[in-house]
């Protein structure tokens, strides 16, 4: 990892936003969007996590080897949910039992 | 007199396996990241859980969830995000060997840590209170189906308590980091401890990140 040093600007900046986004998520949840609210919630974490990621741990900067990491993550968690989903949200369609 | 042997001064606790400084601290931060791997797995099993029960019995998962405190829930989000930012101050004050400065942000961030907690344990005695700790006096107005009430407050326990978890161990940790930054241990040039332990505070706020929304939000708008 290169020494890249980020301004207090930037951090600030940053800080700023996700105080902001905490804001918007909390105002957003009492408008009434149906099951667009979930989405809307996790789209806002999803972004406030990036800018924690990027910036705050330096995610920009590292290394490929470690960006590559961080991803496999998600893939791990995509692994888990979608299969698992998979098998609760149809157990119903064809007839088993169970649910 | 035998001439005295010249050994290379040890310079950034540099260990023998490695070549080079730089690369001591790459394999450092790697090593991090994978630990965060498996806790992002370790979390995900439960936000796993939270979604199949939530959408096996949405209504009372909304009703319980509501019943939270909502501006509590979202302050003390405001207070996790604040202390990230002291957190990365403190990181960036010891990549610039800015000693004071790091000792200062490092306080800060234990304060705010510990304020996090504070609010944590009140909202706890809540439940309390209220009787909405899953066991033999729970109780859920209003619910017709206690069982799956008492399955919302035990996964918001087992969630939010695994999260204060790592949060008391954050705590140690910034505690550990302060004594050595006191005792002058961290230069520009070796300040792994204090970026490992960031990316660790980091990480334990973006999990309250995901937290907060679902359990606390996603079911206002119902009400």
């Amino acid at each position: 990892m290169s020494e890249n040093i980020d301004s207090v600007k930037t951090y600030t900046a940053v800080w700023l936003i996700l105080l902001a986004l905490t804001g918007i998520t909390t105002a957003v949840a009492y408008v009434d969007l149906g099951a667009f609210s979930v989405v809307i919630a996790l789209l806002i974490a999803a972004i406030k996590m990036l800018l924690v990621a990027l910036f705050f741990m330096h995610m920009r900067h590292s290394t490929r080897l470690t960006q590559l990491a961080a991803a496999g993550a998600f893939l791990w968690l995509f692994i888990m949910m979608a299969f698992t989903l998979a098998d609760v949200w149809t157990r119903g369609l064809v007839g088993t039992q169970g649910r | 007199m035998a001439e005295q042997a010249h050994t290379p001064v040890e310079t950034l606790a540099l260990r023998e396996q490695f070549d080079t400084a730089e690369q001591q601290k790459e394999s450092s931060t790697f090593g991090m990241w994978v630990f965060l791997v498996t806790e992002v797995m370790f979390f995900g099993g439960m936000f796993l859980a939270y979604t199949v029960y939530r959408n096996t019995y949405p209504v009372v998962f909304g009703m319980a969830s509501t019943s939270l405190n909502a501006l509590i829930g979202a302050l003390n989000t405001a207070v996790l995000l604040c202390s990230s930012f002291t957190m990365v101050m403190a990181v960036r004050a010891a990549q610039l060997g800015r000693r004071k400065v790091l000792i200062w942000f490092l306080i800060l961030t234990l304060l705010l840590g510990l304020v996090f907690l504070g609010v944590k344990a009140y909202e706890w005695n809540e439940k309390f209170v209220e009787h909405h700790v899953p066991g033999m006096h729970f109780h859920f107005e209003g619910a017709a189906e206690q069982g799956p009430a008492q399955l919302f407050f035990s996964l918001y326990f087992a969630m939010t308590g695994l999260h204060a978890l790592h949060m008391v161990v954050g705590a140690g940790i910034l505690s550990w980091l302060l004594y050595h930054a006191l005792r002058g241990r961290f230069t520009a040039e070796y300040m792994t401890p204090v970026d490992i332990a960031g990316l660790y505070w980091h990480f334990v706020d973006i999990i309250w990140v995901f937290l907060f929304p679902l359990l606390y939000l996603i079911d206002r708008h119902m009400r």
